[in-house]
């Protein structure tokens, strides 16, 4: 089993970028659990058809001791298993915590077993990874891999960065690599080529860029991904290749972040200076 | 002046016999270079100078990690300490059921519910929210309202206060709001502490949150004159062993009136009530300052430091309080029971002095009792080698004189100062501008306290917030007759065959405070450092082996 933690800035399109790359496995076969680390808990709504979910933490709480698998794990689109840790409204409690103690009971309810026969399991953490909680996904053991979403954008590319430098200190102690960048395309002028500028500097690649399309609004306003709302489209194809591309990835690396200059520099050289 | 000074310079100040510090030296030279740096500073050789000027000692600062030392925390210094001893207040702990716990009653304060009409007494229970895993998540204040509304529906209080620990603070409960709402709805009084367990650098700045808590939700909520010509409060008084108990006897036989004890023996009411006295007397400085301070600003309250630790200081501090009402009724008052408690408490140290003549004794306890039980161990001609407090700050050493020259730090900036102004009504100062002049010139000092240095002899170790390698190092140097401190200290202690008493519980005695409890201490020690059960620390074959032999090793 691979087990895969998709990061980036907050708004980025981590979750449908995920969602829509879980489907594309999943057409080819692949059995997948999605594990969505967000209080929100909206990471497995297009897989699952809406916000049905009952999260860990409320099923923990409204259950106690008495969780059995099924109580907080859903099938979703092709097979797909869908998990939301869930967790405090906004401005109480620690959800930090929260990840932490629900990734724990899901281990313990056996959701990574052998005998779950998963060919993956994907994190979709929350944007900004603001307390150990959120690096629960990466820590000893957990995923091994992590995809960060970017786009061109100054602020996504600077959390980017960020990420990676926390991906170095869970690598010396762990094991996590960084997989690659998934460019989730704004339009910013030479985005592809200062995204993939940035991605040789991080010492990894840019695995896919994927172009920015309204069908993804569309597909999403009907609570689905582009592969089940519209399968012909070019989109949909766009989220296969990804989903091949990361399938067949071999790359992992431990990432070297730019220094704040670098960084700036790279915008200059690519973005504002062109 | 240069001659003299140069004099004392060349003159060795011994130490039992050895030079302190050359001791001192040994014992930092085991440190790193910059934890020696650090602890030397807060490690002191006494001595004492013109108008009673010691050498500074660093206190009040960060313990060094890894330094086995024996403080306490912020949530322990406000709930255990200063309100802990009011037994009509349910004082619930907001965290994991652990914090509360250990924090209840471990003080062995006593109380005596007789002494208000409802009778009222949660001391014997422990209240605490428990959280579980499920509150740190979703955040506590759910848990903590049904908490308040539980032990109101179970005890109908008068008032409810809430104890943040660590958790709290780092989930960012709002336990103010929750209070506010809760005191709304069940129309009593429900107040909240911010002393997480973490906050400041030891149990002191529990006591700093405690004493503005109480003052911003309870002092001055009752104008009630109480009855009595000469009404007074004791401030840091904890009847630990029922030492407030006792002053309270000597008060009633001078015909003093306490209006309030913080916090020995205390109810919500008297807190309520404390700005109507007439004087403030403050037994332990460090833990209860604050509200002296406060009510002398806000309702012209003078305060004095007193000592009811030995029987002459219980004297000299009944006879300070008398000096200040300044009426002859009450002088005399005083001194017939002075003369009518002494005689017994002279005979029963005539009685044990030959025992405990020359026994040397170390003390590090708190923030003013390692000051003065020094009193009652003079009274038994024994010598304090070394003393020290746990979460005493510099004023407690070098007296308030010093307060100009402290640097706050950015610890201490992080608790709560309150501004505290005249109250527009009810600001009244007790005594005149003249009266007060008067008073000082005749050698009587409001507002001060000496501290502890200046009493000490020269050459004395004065050690703050010191550390089991410091203890031990102590003990195998000087092997004193009693070591006291509290219960962390004592087994180590006394695995080196040496007594410890315990001066925060007094381990299962007291009283020890006024008259008779000096007779109660004098017999302690007594006992303590005459006993012969410390001979048996060795097995016989330690001591008178059959077969001796040394490590190749060696």
């Amino acid at each position: 089993m691979r087990k895969i933690a998709i990061y980036g800035k907050g708004g980025i399109g981590k979750s449908t970028t995920t969602q829509n790359t879980v489907a594309g496995l999943s057409e080819m076969g692949k059995k997948i659990m999605v594990v969505g680390c967000d209080p929100k808990a909206d990471s497995t709504r297009l897989l699952l058809g809406g916000l049905a979910q009952r999260t860990v933490l409320d099923t923990l709480r409204e259950e106690g001791e008495d969780v059995e698998l099924e109580d907080v794990r859903k099938v979703g689109y092709a097979g797909t298993l869908c998990t939301e840790s869930g967790g405090p409204e906004p401005g109480v409690g620690c959800a930090g915590r929260g990840i932490i103690t629900s990734i724990n009971l899901l281990e313990q309810l056996g959701a990574y077993a052998d005998s779950e026969e998963l060919d993956y399991a994907f994190y979709d953490v929350l944007g900004d990874v603001v307390c150990g909680g959120f690096a629960m996904p990466i820590r000893e053991g957990k995923a091994q891999e992590i995809y960060i979403v970017v786009s061109g954008e100054m602020m996504a590319m600077y959390a980017a960065n960020n990420i990676s430098k926390g991906i170095v200190k869970f690598a010396e102690a762990g094991g996590v690599r960084l997989g690659g960048l998934i460019c989730n395309s704004r339009n910013v002028d030479n985005e592809r080529e200062m995204i993939e500028a940035f991605a040789a500097k991080l010492g990894t690649q840019m695995i896919h860029f994927v172009p920015r399309d309204n069908m993804v609004q569309r597909a999403e306003i009907n609570r689905k991904t582009v592969i089940e709302f519209d399968p012909g489209h070019s989109q949909a194809d766009e989220y296969r290749t990804l989903a091949r591309k990361i399938d067949a990835n071999e790359m992992r690396v431990i990432p070297s972040p730019l220094e704040i200059e670098e960084l700036e520099k790279l915008l200059i050289d690519y973005g504002i200076a062109a | 002046m240069a001659e003299a000074a140069k004099d004392l310079s060349t003159e060795k100040v011994t130490l039992d016999n050895l030079d302190p510090e050359e001791v001192k030296a040994r014992i930092m030279a085991k440190y790193p270079p910059k934890v020696a740096r650090k602890r030397s500073k807060q490690f002191v050789i006494n001595k004492v100078g013109e108008d009673g000027k010691t050498p500074v000692i660093n206190a009040n600062v960060r313990t060094v990690p890894g330094l086995m030392g024996q403080r306490g925390c912020c949530y322990a210094g406000c709930k255990g300490v200063v309100l802990g001893p009011t037994r009509d207040i349910i004082n619930i702990t907001h965290g994991p059921i652990g914090c509360g716990f250990y924090s209840w009653l471990t003080r062995r304060n006593q109380t005596d519910p007789e002494s208000t009409p409802d009778g009222h007494n949660f001391m014997t229970y422990c209240f605490s929210t428990d959280m579980q895993d499920e509150e740190i998540i979703f955040g506590g204040e759910k848990k903590l309202k049904q908490a308040i509304q539980e032990a109101y529906d179970n005890f109908k209080p008068k008032a409810i206060a809430v104890f943040s620990t660590c958790p709290v603070g780092l989930i960012g409960d709002d336990v103010h709001s929750v209070c506010r709402e809760m005191k709304e709805k069940l129309g009593i009084n429900v107040f909240g502490f911010s002393c997480e367990g973490y906050k400041g650098v030891s149990q002191s700045a529990g006591h700093h949150i405690a004493n503005n808590g109480i003052f911003k939700h309870v002092v001055g909520l009752d104008d009630t004159i109480k009855e009595g010509k000469y009404r007074i409060n004791l401030l840091g008084e904890y009847n630990i062993g029922g030492d407030a108990f006792e002053i309270e006897r000597i008060f009633d036989k001078c015909g003093i009136t306490q209006v309030a004890t913080y916090s020995g023996n205390s109810s919500i009411d008297a807190f309520a009530n404390s700005h109507t006295a007439d004087l403030n007397c403050i037994m332990c400085h460090r833990s209860i300052n604050y509200v002296a301070e406060m009510m002398e600003t806000k309702f012209g309250v003078p305060w004095i430091k007193v000592n009811f630790i030995g029987a002459h200081a219980t004297a000299k501090s009944l006879r300070k309080i008398a000096q200040y009402f300044g009426e002859q009724e009450l002088i005399d008052k005083v001194e017939e029971v002075i003369a009518e408690e002494l005689p017994e408490v002279e005979a029963a140290c005539a009685e044990v002095r030959p025992r405990t003549e020359g026994k040397r004794a170390m003390l590090f306890v708190g923030g003013s009792r390692a000051h003065h039980y020094q009193e009652l161990f003079g009274e038994l001609g024994m010598k304090t080698l070394s003393a020290g407090y746990e979460f005493g700050h510099r004023d407690d050493y070098e007296g308030r004189k010093v307060l100009p020259d402290i640097k706050v730090d950015a610890d201490s900036r992080n608790i709560e100062e309150l501004t505290i102004e005249k109250d527009p009504e009810r600001f009244n100062p007790r005594i005149s501008e003249e009266r007060k002049a008067e008073l000082e010139k005749a050698g009587f000092a409001f507002n001060d306290y000496d501290g502890m240095m200046p009493e000490m002899p020269d050459g004395a170790m004065v050690i703050d917030d010191l550390s089991q390698w410091e203890t031990d190092q102590l003990i195998k140097i000087f092997k004193p007759d009693l070591f006291c401190a509290g219960i962390k200290e004592k087994y180590t202690v006394q695995k080196h065959g040496i007594p410890l008493k315990q001066l925060h519980s007094y381990d299962y005695g007291g009283p020890y405070a006024g008259f008779k409890g000096a007779i109660n201490f004098y017999h302690e020690i007594d006992r303590m450092v005459n006993s012969r059960v410390w001979e048996y620390m060795k097995a016989p074959w330690d001591k008178n082996p059959e077969l001796a032999a040394t490590y190749a090793c060696d």
